[in-house]
């Protein structure tokens, strides 16, 4: 067990030890901040399933660069998201801004919740209406 | 009978969206460039790097837009293709060296044939990431008033260049 233990310790530092992104941290903490939020929420089109983060392909790369300049240049979150949506699309956002296209992404998961709700709802009373003692199933 | 009928029906519906779904490749993206003015850009020439080549040297002219590199495999592959291409006369291809060694990228023009009018060197991928390119070989298809009317991502082919370039270059052709 302590032998796992550790096995499962040393992992979980590995993960730190392979940070992707060698770049010098920006001297305003609260641009630092802003650097990782995004960073983490673009996608690597190259890797798909990557953030630009994790990623050590070469786009990659490039994104956090041109990502790291514009800040430094004073733009704010939406105009670098409209850098990105303009180039590669609304797809290289891994939190795709609300708009007509990507309505249904947003609305999709309150509308299963809704319905799934609803036929729960049905089926409970359904089998409220039944007699305590009767275990037959009855047609809804 | 509808609580056994009604899952039935949603699998109906479903399958037909899955299936479709199944013959996408979620690598190939639509580009939002299309239908949109082509991105401008000027870089240095790549056998010449005092020269400049850019979006300037096409206007007014409908050109192919040929991102490729070295180490890309896919561009190996088509390269055959875009000689017989350029050599046909068809079109005006113009090269993006995405990403490359400048040294290595110009012995590959010299062994295996330039097809290009010029390349730009986008040492850096700046220029890449206003074309929003993602992996090469891409090819944009520019027309005249420097509106991009199609993108292919993966290797040109004869036949894809028949099925998606060619009517696109007629229609061009009537509005003139």
């Amino acid at each position: 067990m302590k032998v796992l233990v550790a096995l499962v310790s040393l992992l979980a530092t590995m993960s730190v030890a392979v940070a992707i992104d060698t770049g010098q941290a920006f001297d305003d903490p609260e641009l630092q901040e802003r650097y990782e939020k995004i960073i983490a929420e673009v996608r690597c089109l190259k890797c798909q399933n990557q953030t630009i983060k994790d990623s050590n392909a070469f786009l990659a790369g490039d994104l956090r660069r041109e990502i790291r300049r514009m800040l430094e240049e004073g733009l704010n979150d939406e105009e670098i998201a409209e850098f990105l949506v303009a180039r590669y699309g609304e797809f290289a956002l891994y939190r795709p801004r609300l708009t007509g296209k990507t309505l249904i992404l947003w609305l999709a998961p309150a509308l299963l919740l809704l319905g799934g709700a609803t036929v729960l709802w049905r089926v409970v009373q359904s089998r409220m209406a039944l007699p305590i003692d009767d275990d037959s199933v009855e047609e809804g | 009978m509808t609580r056994y009928l009604a899952p039935l029906v949603a699998f109906a519906i479903l399958i037909p969206v899955l299936m479709i779904g199944l013959t996408r490749d979620p690598r190939e993206l639509p580009s939002p460039l299309l239908q949109q003015a082509a991105p401008q850009f000027e870089l240095p020439s790549l056998r010449d790097a005092e020269q400049m080549v850019g979006s300037a040297d096409f206007a007014n002219q409908m050109v192919l837009l040929n991102v490729w590199a070295t180490w890309c495999p896919g561009c190996r592959q088509e390269h055959g293709f875009m000689l017989e291409l350029a050599k046909s006369g068809a079109i005006d291809i113009y090269g993006l060296n995405w990403r490359d060694n400048r040294r290595e990228a110009v012995r590959w023009l010299e062994t295996l044939g330039d097809p290009y009018v010029a390349s730009g060197f986008d040492e850096d991928g700046r220029v890449g990431i206003d074309w929003g390119v993602y992996g090469a070989p891409e090819t944009f298809l520019i027309d005249a008033n420097g509106i991009v009317v199609h993108k292919h991502i993966a290797p040109l082919t004869r036949e894809i260049w028949e099925r998606d370039f060619v009517p696109l270059l007629s229609v061009r052709g009537e509005v003139q």
